[in-house]
């Protein structure tokens, strides 16, 4: 299935060097429509009114968290299906599991590299 | 029975001479009314004020070790001197990054103009480059957890310090109750661990497997 890489891909995380670091390595992989947000609360606003085909998260943020800001993606009926990737250092058991429970698409532990950035969005694009 | 007004006597002239008070008083004071009266206390009485003045004692010793210590330092100089630190090589190493993502950047521009194979090679490069420069999120965090730690510690010795003050002046009650505030404030508690050490981190793989198992 050939995936849509003229899409927008909303990029949310707080730490503005690590959304230029996922931004550049989007661009790498021929994903150019990126926008970015700095928090959960922005982002959901972002993706409320605009046209987005993939969400890729921080998880911790505030005030609003990349697993709340997912728990409200699959509670909203336009945003529900929307494919959502989470990129964090928390790699505990415990963590995964809770995005999971929560509906995440794919994660991705950090420090992470272009390869596997892109073999998760072609699994997680592959499979909307 | 030696007469009441007797003792109140001897009190008057102990508060004369230490008109601050401390815990060294008290043992004195102690150690006064029962010269004065242990003819008139029972066995058990005089045990429970013979350990009374010992505990006046070991409270008296624990101030004057903690003054030595110098803990106040602690909590006004060394824990917000680290963390100033800390702080400072967050920033610096931001700048570093950023620098790096903008030569990046400027390279991506000009790798069209290569040959097919030298953009390839470029491209490849500086794609790992970007993959390097992550780094400064996760120290980023490592660093932000030993803050939060020193923190805890500063606000641990605080506390010490306002249980047993060296000096009875109220300045450091307050800084203590501050330190424990200001450290409170900085812990965000709906944050969770962050980035965990190598050791003992699930890697991608592992995490591959564990979503795997939901399918």
């Amino acid at each position: 299935m050939a995936i849509d890489k003229s899409m927008n891909v909303l990029i949310v995380d707080d730490y503005k060097t690590m959304l230029r670091i996922i931004r550049n390595l989007l661009k790498q992989i021929d994903f150019n429509n990126v926008e970015e947000a700095s928090d959960g609360a922005e982002a959901l606003s972002k993706l409320r009114t605009g046209n987005f085909g993939l969400v890729i998260s921080d998880w911790n943020m505030q005030p609003m968290t990349g697993l709340e800001l997912l728990q409200e993606v699959r509670q909203d009926s336009k945003l529900k299906a929307l494919p959502f990737i989470m990129i964090t250092a928390e790699s505990k058991t415990e963590n995964v599991v809770a995005a999971k429970q929560a509906g995440v698409s794919n994660y991705i532990v950090k420090p992470f590299n272009a390869e596997t950035l892109k073999d998760k969005i072609e699994k997680v694009l592959g499979h909307a | 029975m030696h007469d009441l007004a007797s003792v109140n006597s001897r009190l008057e002239q102990l508060r004369q001479r230490y008109p601050q008070g401390d815990a060294e008083m008290i043992g004195n004071i102690v150690r006064a009314v029962l010269t004065t009266m242990r003819g008139d206390l029972t066995a058990n009485e005089t045990t429970l004020l013979a350990e009374i003045e010992e505990l006046a004692s070991t409270v008296a010793n624990a101030r004057a070790e903690i003054a030595a210590l110098g803990a106040d330092d602690i909590t006004a100089s060394h824990i917000p001197s680290a963390t100033d630190e800390l702080d400072a090589i967050v920033a610096h190493t931001a700048t570093a990054t950023d620098s790096i993502l903008e030569c990046c950047e400027k390279i991506d521009t000009v790798t069209p103009r290569l040959t097919p194979e030298d953009a390839e090679v470029m491209q490849d490069v500086v794609t790992r480059i970007y993959e390097a420069c992550s780094f400064q999120d996760l120290t980023g965090q490592r660093i932000t957890k030993v803050v939060a730690t020193l923190k805890t510690i500063e606000a641990k010795v605080a506390h010490i310090i306002d249980v047993f003050p060296p000096d009875p002046t109220g300045d450091r009650a307050e800084a203590a109750a501050q330190a424990r505030k200001d450290a409170s404030d900085d812990v965000a508690p709906s944050l969770l661990n962050g980035p965990q050490l190598p050791a003992n981190a699930m890697d991608q793989s592992d995490i591959d497997a564990l979503l795997a198992s939901f399918d």
